[in-house]
């Protein structure tokens, strides 16, 4: 074995074999690392297994965090730190609060989930992307293969991917 | 199952008609409850129970002609932004206009009963008041004087009837389109379709602000508010939309339009939960800038609600159905995807915007003597049944599904 990863790339031209593709080798229990298409394959996730992704739950938590913030900001601001007269009102009245509230929540719930989802994809300034084929923006679709985690043969696995239809094998490693 | 059609079965047309019953005993019962006599209210007008039946009248009135017009601009929609996903279910919305023209008749005839036969001079409409208009009398009102240009009789009435007019032609014409697609089929009719529902959407645009302003903003003739046409709109909206899912989802569970999947539910559901949300953005626009700004002829609309016995604690209640609930619960994907949650929010959204309608007409007609009794579930219960009569009627009056739509493929397909 080389150092680092190393990966082997099936590369088909039509999604419909990918689609018919992809259940006969996660049945023959191959791992599939990923799936890379230059536009979105419908139905593609529920035949790779993927659950759904948990980003709304962090979402809520966000909004729910800019709520509260913005509701003790103001409350602290107006009603405590520098109480004043508006408009007749109270120190602290909550329907005056609701529109910086409201703003809040969208602002801090939608950087929280960028922020998230940058964590969660690898996305950092520093990575350094991953480019399996370079027709993968352009009319490919690739399968990726993870060795080190298939306790299967490499020539085994190649074999799967002849038979199942696709176009090119190839290998792929990078350097960790 | 794709070319199904409705059948009306004797069998339900029984269940509508003991619905009936029981609103018209539910009525009788309200009205018994609510006292034959007269007696003062606290402003010293008399009040009669006559009084409370007409609000009643006006209120379902209004409530279910939206419910109707929404049907209608529904499928506008789905045409004038070339919808593919709504082509399998395009037809219930449609079965709904079926109602306009008997909402226009309705309309006209409790106009003239509502406002002209009650005792002790009762108007659902303040402004009909004549004496309001007697330069030097004792009841002469200079703000609703001005405004006699609008408010009067003849163009109230023209208005009116134009209203129902237009909507009533642009719902034929459609249909008309829609009826010979079947027939026919090619992209002819679904293209004429487009252009006569763009045009609809150009009269509802004005129509659905100034219907709004006719029949409801002005029975508070001096309050006034410039959000009150879309404030209207989207609870005729979110009720419309309930009504037209929870008819798919009847429908649906009854082995009409088995291919009906999960995400035109999703889709359904989202409607639903975007314009909850916008109600409540107009809802809360309206009611702040009136707080803030602080002007009394325009506080008064709020503090008679607000600081209410009768009507305070459904004020809240108003936001919390209507808002809050379906905000929550329909929040996840899954429960947009599954026919039981979306059953209770719309049996709850429904109930809750005519309770939304209940509190826009009820304190400025009859005051602190109106509440939610026997007269109002089993009116309610009258309008509906009379509604649903017509709808199921007009549904078994054509296919349940277009089956010439050039988009039928695409939502047969229908995957998000």
């Amino acid at each position: 074995m080389e150092k680092g990863k190393n990966y082997i790339l099936g590369v088909f031209s039509d999604e419909d074999i990918l689609l018919t593709a992809i259940p006969q080798i996660r049945e023959s229990g191959i791992k599939i690392e990923e799936v890379f298409s230059p536009y979105p394959v419908h139905g593609i996730d529920d035949v790779l297994g993927y659950k759904r992704s948990k980003l709304p739950i962090a979402a809520f938590l966000f909004g729910m965090l800019g709520t509260a913030l913005a509701l003790v900001m103001q409350f602290w601001m107006m009603g405590v730190d520098w109480p004043m007269i508006i408009g007749g009102k109270n120190f602290a009245s909550l329907p005056t609060f609701v529109p910086v509230t409201f703003e809040l929540t969208v602002l801090i719930g939608s950087l929280g989930m960028v922020g998230v989802f940058f964590v969660i994809s690898d996305l950092k300034p520093y990575a350094k992307p991953k480019i399996f084929d370079l027709r993968i923006t352009d009319d490919k679709l690739v399968m990726a293969i993870d060795l080190a985690v298939n306790k299967m043969d490499k020539a085994e696995i190649v074999k799967l991917l002849q038979t199942s239809g696709a176009d090119e094998i190839n290998e792929k490693s990078f350097e960790d | 199952m794709s070319e199904d059609k409705f059948i009306f079965t004797a069998e339900s047309k029984k269940k509508i008609f003991i619905m009936l019953g029981l609103g018209i005993v539910l009525t009788i019962l309200g009205i018994i409850t609510v006292g034959g006599h007269a007696h003062e209210d606290g402003n010293g007008h008399a009040f009669h129970w006559l009084h409370r039946l007409y609000a009643n009248l006006w209120l379902n009135n209004v409530f279910v002609t939206g419910i109707a017009v929404i049907g209608v601009f529904f499928l506008a929609i789905q045409y004038a932004a070339m919808a593919g996903w709504s082509a399998y279910i395009k037809r219930i919305p449609e079965a709904f206009g079926y109602w306009l023209p008997i909402a226009g008749v309705l309309t006209l005839v409790l106009f003239f009963i509502t406002n002209f036969t009650a005792p002790h001079h009762f108007h659902i409409f303040h402004w009909l008041d004549s004496s309001l208009y007697e330069v030097g009398g004792d009841n002469y009102d200079y703000i609703i004087a001005n405004k006699q240009g609008y408010l009067n009789v003849p163009f109230f009435l023209f208005r009116m009837i134009a209203y129902f007019v237009l909507w009533s032609l642009m719902f034929f014409l459609i249909r008309k389109y829609s009826i010979r697609e079947d027939e026919l089929g090619g992209t002819e009719q679904w293209s004429k379709m487009r252009i006569s529902s763009t045009v609809f959407i150009i009269i509802f645009a004005i129509t659905s602000s100034t219907s709004a302003w006719d029949w409801v903003l002005s029975i508070d003739t001096h309050w006034f508010s410039t959000m009150f046409g879309w404030y209207m709109f989207s609870s005729w909206f979110v009720a419309g939309l309930s009504v037209i899912t929870l008819t798919i989802i009847i429908l649906y569970e009854n082995g009409y339009l088995q291919n009906l999947n999960s995400s035109h539910l999703h889709d359904l559901g989202k409607f639903i939960f975007a314009f909850s949300v916008f109600w409540a953005y107009i809802w809360f626009s309206q009611f702040m800038l009136i707080y803030y700004a602080n002007i009394p002829e325009e506080t008064y609309y709020f503090l008679e609600r607000m600081k209410s016995d009768v009507y305070a604690p459904l004020f809240y209640a108003n936001i919390f159905i209507n808002f809050v609930f379906p905000f929550l619960f329909l929040m996840t994907r899954d429960a947009k995807r599954h026919t039981i949650f979306l059953k209770i929010v719309c049996v709850a959204l429904i109930f809750g915007h005519w309770l939304d309608f209940f509190l826009m007409i009820m304190p400025g007609t009859i005051s602190e003597n109106g509440g939610i009794g026997f007269m109002e579930i089993g009116l309610f219960l009258v309008f509906a049944s009379g509604f649903l009569f017509v709808l199921l009627q007009s549904l078994a009056k054509a296919p349940l599904v277009a089956k010439n739509h050039p988009m039928l493929q695409e939502s047969l397909h229908h995957h998000i």
